[in-house]
């Protein structure tokens, strides 16, 4: 049996998202900005997918900018509108500690060019405190990026609250949605937010599409430079048949958001269950209640999760330690730190996150293995750590 | 069977796989992050880079295995980068690789893969493994090709590292091993064989060492056989016994000066012409003896580094791991914390870090 267990890295397509990205691969290869009837026909591919997104985040199809994904989205939304904002003076801005890399590196990057930035630390739960953000900002803060739900431990932040503070003090506020849009309802309106950052492959649609919704009337400078696509926001031609998978994906979420995420929160569930009380020494990482339905982060005491994670693919499970870094190593997690958690417990844990074909006999298969393979490591781990 | 092999990127380990791979085994790719590689460093030396992890991963593709990154920074710091260092702060020119393949590929790895369910290591070594049926002990002998043998490398092994070890390339000549890379169309076929120490950038180590220690070992003073000091030196880790080069140094009758001895206590460095490099006897310490540990003395030919020439000798156990060999011609450049391995033919008897 092979499991795939590791939904927050990508999913696997929808069947009728890769119908849409067939089709239109095959017959939709118009330039969208062109004015014929070919290109006529992709524009109308693009409008369907914008619509389709609007709808999935409650927001007005006009505010839907396609990017190349979720890390372009992150990079455009600080990096448009700290330029945006430097002019005002306003050069400072915040996120949290447990950010994505796409927005923790750009952090960087704008560092070194001259932005002063604030990293709010969370608690062992995970979360963000508004309090934190109030002692943070100021009148000089041009930007609050925090993330929706948490990438390794599924943690949903208190966007709301957050975009409120920003607000008070005259700051834009981003939200990186990747790992909730599609998961659970994301709402621009009721999230108060002014950028969002989504993408496709997360929730059953194709690599190579994304999402920047930028709110109307947000003073932005262009993620590329070049053509007038995507009303000046976003240069390039458009990737059309991702961009229809996107709109078919967005769709497809939409429609079964609230059945389909019970069905995977009793999975995962079930799952987390039988691992505490079939192998010792586990604990899961992070708030178990405020998290998106798919998500747990277990440690597994005394084990190496590279070593597990190896020991599990090698009998066809993959899960991931929810931190790949770019040589596809295993580094300890810069997020279960930032909660505090103890050295030896950010490099023994493992995310399992679950998805639309996961299904019960894949968790017994799972919660079957565990507890010999876990055994075994421990017992050669004399020489570990 | 399934066996875990150490891929480095290189062509050896490439083809050690792949001919464990064409035998029917179940084979399993593990390549090891030895340092940070997170700024995409490329100044690092020629093994191990993340170039050689990315040729790691598309021969593991090119022949249909798994393949993993597993980071060993941490463990290859304390187990071999510190050793280096300490070393030859201490006036010793150490021998990394050997400590890196009993310290780390036939210990912490080999440990990793007994948890994957592998019965066995491989790595792309030139030497090979019998098992002595007579005394039910695992010989390790030399690789076929005596241009490439590594044996002296893995003198440290134990006897549990060598039943779990694989040499799948050491069986055969290197132009073998390339015709079997290429026949095999693995990327890394004609890739050149790495010859640096794979952790020192621009093959400097000196520059790696003062990083490393810093104010450290310091200045120092040559002196000659007699104590005459002769002129000043940046630092002890600086010299080797037996080199030659970047002395600055003449004696007064127009013989070359060689390095003789290393005194870290005093931070000299002894100099003296080629003939007082010549030594009849050293002694060694943590001596592993491969076949039985001799009851009295046994003669071998023996080595005293990578590309020396086995001379003949008595080598004697002291007991304690320690062992006395006394060459029947005098040596030249006995140099401490290289290792001395003894062979008789193509077995190694045994081996220890030169004292």
């Amino acid at each position: 049996m092979r499991v795939y267990f590791d939904y927050n890295a990508t999913t696997p397509l929808a069947p009728e998202v890769l119908d849409a990205v067939t089709r239109s691969s095959a017959d939709v290869f118009g330039n969208a900005s062109s004015i014929h009837r070919f290109g006529q026909q992709a524009k109308a591919t693009l409008d369907e997918a914008r619509s389709a997104v609007a709808t999935l985040v409650g927001g007005d199809p006009s505010e839907v900018v396609f990017t190349s994904g979720g890390t372009e989205a992150d990079n455009f939304a600080i990096r448009g509108a700290a330029e945006a904002l430097e002019p005002t003076g306003r050069r400072h801005l915040i996120a949290s500690a447990v950010e994505h890399e796409a927005v923790l590196n750009t952090f960087k990057a704008l560092a070194r060019r001259g932005w002063r930035t604030t990293l709010l630390p969370v608690g062992e739960s995970g979360v963000v405190s508004p309090v934190r953000l109030r002692e943070a900002i100021t009148t000089e803060t041009a930007l609050v990026s925090v993330m929706h739900a948490n990438n390794e431990i599924g943690t949903i932040q208190p966007i709301a609250a957050l975009a409120e503070i920003a607000h008070e003090h005259g700051a834009l506020m981003h939200t990186d949605a990747v790992q909730s849009a599609g998961k659970i309802p994301v709402d621009v309106r009721a999230l108060g937010v002014d950028l969002l950052a989504l993408s496709a492959h997360k929730f059953n649609g194709p690599k190579g599409a994304g999402v920047l919704w930028i709110k109307r009337g947000t003073r932005m400078q262009p993620a590329m430079t070049g053509g007038r696509h995507e009303r000046n926001r976003r240069a390039g031609t458009e990737n059309v048949p991702a961009i229809a998978g996107l709109g078919v994906a967005a769709r497809l979420a939409r429609g079964k958001l609230s059945a389909e995420g019970a069905r995977v929160a009793a999975l995962r569930d079930r799952l987390e269950t039988q691992i505490l009380a079939t192998v010792p020494g586990t604990a899961v990482n992070g708030a178990r209640d405020a998290r998106v339905p798919n998500t747990t982060n277990i440690s597994f005491d005394r084990v190496e999760a590279e070593s597990l994670l190896i020991a599990l693919d090698l009998e066809g499970v993959a899960v991931s330690t929810g931190s790949a870094c770019s040589s596809g190593t295993l580094e300890p997690s810069h997020v279960l730190k930032a909660m505090g958690l103890p050295a030896h417990r950010t490099q023994n844990s493992l995310r399992f996150s679950l998805g639309m074909f996961s299904t019960d006999a894949e968790v017994d298969f799972v919660v079957g293995l565990l507890p010999r393979l876990v055994e075994k490591l421990r017992g050669l781990s004399r020489k570990v750590g | 069977m399934r066996i875990v092999v150490a891929m480095s990127g290189g062509v050896d380990s490439s083809v050690a796989a792949a001919l464990l791979r064409d035998e029917g085994h179940d084979v399993i790719g593990v390549s090891m992050q030895l340092y940070d590689q997170s700024e995409g460093q490329t100044s690092f030396g020629s093994c191990c880079s993340i170039d050689d992890l990315h040729d790691a991963r598309r021969v593991a593709a090119a022949i249909d295995i798994p393949h993993y990154i597993v980071n060993f920074e941490r463990q290859f710091d304390e187990q071999v980068v510190s050793n280096f260092v300490r070393e030859y702060a201490t006036g010793r020119t150490p021998l990394p690789c050997a400590h890196c393949n009993s310290d780390l590929k036939f210990a912490t790895l080999a440990d990793r893969a007994l948890g994957f369910g592998a019965a066995a290591v491989a790595t792309g070594h030139y030497a090979r493994v019998d098992c002595d049926a007579a005394s039910g002990r695992y010989l390790l002998k030399r690789g076929i090709d005596p241009a490439k043998d590594q044996s002296y490398f893995l003198f440290s092994l134990t006897q549990d590292q060598l039943a779990v070890a694989r040499f799948p390339v050491g069986g055969r000549p290197k132009d073998a091993v390339r015709d079997y890379a290429r026949a095999r169309r693995l990327p890394v076929a004609d890739k050149p064989d790495s010859q640096e120490i794979c952790f020192i950038p621009d093959n400097d180590y000196r520059s790696f060492v003062e990083k490393q220690l810093p104010g450290g070992p310091g200045d120092g003073t040559f002196v000659d056989e007699r104590g005459r000091v002769l002129g000043t030196h940046e630092g002890i880790h600086r010299f080797t016994v037996g080199q030659r080069k970047g002395l600055r140094l003449a004696s007064s009758t127009g013989t070359p000066m060689y390095v003789l001895a290393l005194r870290p206590a005093e931070q000299q460095v002894v100099v003296g012409p080629r003939t007082s490099l010549e030594q009849t006897r050293l002694t060694a310490s943590g001596v592993n003896w491969i076949a039985v540990e001799p009851a009295g003395s046994v003669q071998a030919h023996v080595q005293i580094r990578h590309r020396h020439q086995p001379a003949a000798a008595t080598v004697r156990s002291l007991g304690d791991a320690r062992a006395e060999v006394v060459f029947d011609v005098p040596q030249i450049a006995i140099t401490p914390g290289q290792a001395v391995v003894f062979y008789d033919g193509d077995v190694v008897v045994g081996g220890g870090w030169i004292d």
